[in-house]
């Protein structure tokens, strides 16, 4: 089947989907986006996590056919350039976590990515301030990391969130 | 393999009548697992998430209507005074990707006995919504669970809605497993005080073939607590509730857990479950609910 979705804000098509595939595999094996990783395929990990429809999700248990007409943002997108020949800037949750240190491997960072975006920005990029550690925590309870322990990775989404937190107030008039 | 995509209910329930074998799927936590590990190869995928009014919710006369689609995400967020037990097991659910995604629809569906949303359907005496292209009947989730993943859902039925009764009292959940997210209960329990009716619900889960109640625990409880007066109960009664709950367990050894651990666990969270409860009580809430 052909399954056609937006993706980062860019319309694709997929040809010879086949109906029980999964979100995952059509972008990381059709449409040459593999920065959502392939894991456990079962929801425990997390590495596959992308926004869909404006909410984060784990793309190996969506259906690909799901999609069709939806918006799919993946951590590809989450730079706020990726034309070519742009000097790309990291989106601010990027950039905290190579700051801090919160990358090792590196496998379970897109979907921490993805995850830690999306707190941030309905915490403190929605005018709600910065999460405290608990919040953070369990918005990132789905992810697993087994290099790192955590604690850099929580440094770095609490010091993405201050940065936020404090743009907004800037531009708050 | 097909897969189905109507646009509406009318062809939701014309496509699952064509094709009985098709599985429904919804926000896939279960059914994508079973595909991604050639565990299952249906005949078809039904893909509900296009039919809007699966996802909606709102009161319905003397009860409130759950839409079988309505994510836990939304559950937690918006039915925490219609339904505190089912919003509070919703909270225990995995994680906020599987929340955003899963339903209580797809859990009835699937209907596996450690699935959160069950105790608190039992508990709570909910009503499931079951429609065809004959029509639409109505199935208690007392009777809704025949055995390990086998329900009373017809073939050509789909799950349209669960229907929950007014609130007229406390409601606790309880779940252990191994850490507080990611996890597939162990055990998990649920009692309900409903002061309109003067009786308690009780519901077990991950202990037995099916979601099971706690019968002789609910007719003692009923009979035990001090509906008008909502005086505390006594520790024996309450431990005596405990060890109600856990002999109505039929729990195995697994490798989550023991058989015995299980009904250890049962009989602790009932004990909690109800202490919770009734101080909810004595504090008012019943009055106020």
């Amino acid at each position: 089947m052909r399954v056609t979705f937006t993706v980062n804000g860019e319309r694709m098509t997929a040809d010879d989907v086949w109906p029980g595939e999964s979100l995952l595999y059509v972008l990381r094996e059709r449409l040459g986006l593999p920065g959502s990783k392939n894991a456990c395929e079962q929801g425990e990990c997390g590495s596959c996590t992308v926004y869909l429809d404006g909410v984060t999700v784990c793309s190996c248990m969506v259906a690909a056919g799901q999609c069709e007409g939806r918006e799919v943002g993946t951590v590809e997108g989450l730079a706020d350039d990726h034309s070519e020949g742009s000097e790309r800037r990291l989106c601010a949750v990027q950039e905290a976590f190579a700051e801090a240190g919160a990358v090792q491997c590196g496998f379970c960072t897109p979907g921490l990515l993805v995850q830690a975006d999306d707190l941030i920005s309905r915490t403190a990029g929605a005018g709600r301030g910065v999460p405290e550690d608990p919040e953070i925590r369990e918005a990132l309870a789905g992810n697993l990391c087994r290099c790192t322990g955590y604690e850099k990775i929580i440094d770095a989404v609490r010091t993405a969130a201050r940065r936020e937190h404090e743009q907004v107030g800037q531009e708050a008039p | 393999m097909e897969f189905l995509s109507p646009a509406t209910w009318e062809e939701a329930l014309a496509a699952k009548s064509a094709h009985p074998d098709a599985v429904p799927i919804m926000g896939g936590t279960d059914v994508m697992v079973e595909l991604n590990f050639d565990q299952h190869r249906p005949s078809a995928l039904l893909d509900l998430t296009r039919v809007a009014e699966l996802a909606e919710w709102g009161p319905d006369g003397s009860r409130v209507r759950l839409g079988a689609g309505v994510s836990y995400t939304t559950i937690i967020q918006r039915l925490g005074k219609h339904a505190p037990a089912l919003a509070q097991a919703a909270r225990t659910v995995a994680s906020p990707q599987i929340r955003n995604r899963g339903t209580v629809g797809g859990n009835l569906g699937g209907a596996s006995p450690a699935g959160d949303s069950h105790p608190p359907l039992l508990a709570a005496d909910a009503v499931i919504e079951l429609a065809s292209v004959h029509g639409v009947r109505h199935v208690a989730a007392r009777e809704f669970y025949l055995g390990p993943r086998r329900t009373a859902r017809r073939d050509d039925e789909l799950i349209a809605a669960v229907l929950l009764p007014e609130r007229a009292g406390p409601q606790h959940f309880c779940k252990i497993g191994t850490r507080n997210a990611m996890v597939i209960a162990v055990a998990s329990f649920c009692v309900t005080l409903d002061a309109a009716t003067r009786t308690a619900g009780t519901g077990i889960g991950s202990a037995g073939p099916t979601p099971l109640r706690a019968v002789a625990a609910e007719e003692f409880l009923t009979a035990e607590f001090d509906w008008q007066g909502a005086g505390p109960l006594s520790e024996a009664a309450v431990r005596h509730f405990g060890e109600l709950v856990a002999s109505a367990a039929r729990p195995i050894d697994d490798v989550r857990g023991s058989a015995d651990y299980r009904k250890h666990a049962l009989s602790v969270m009932a004990r909690r479950a109800l202490s919770w409860s009734v101080t909810d009580y004595r504090k008012g809430e019943a009055q106020c609910a």
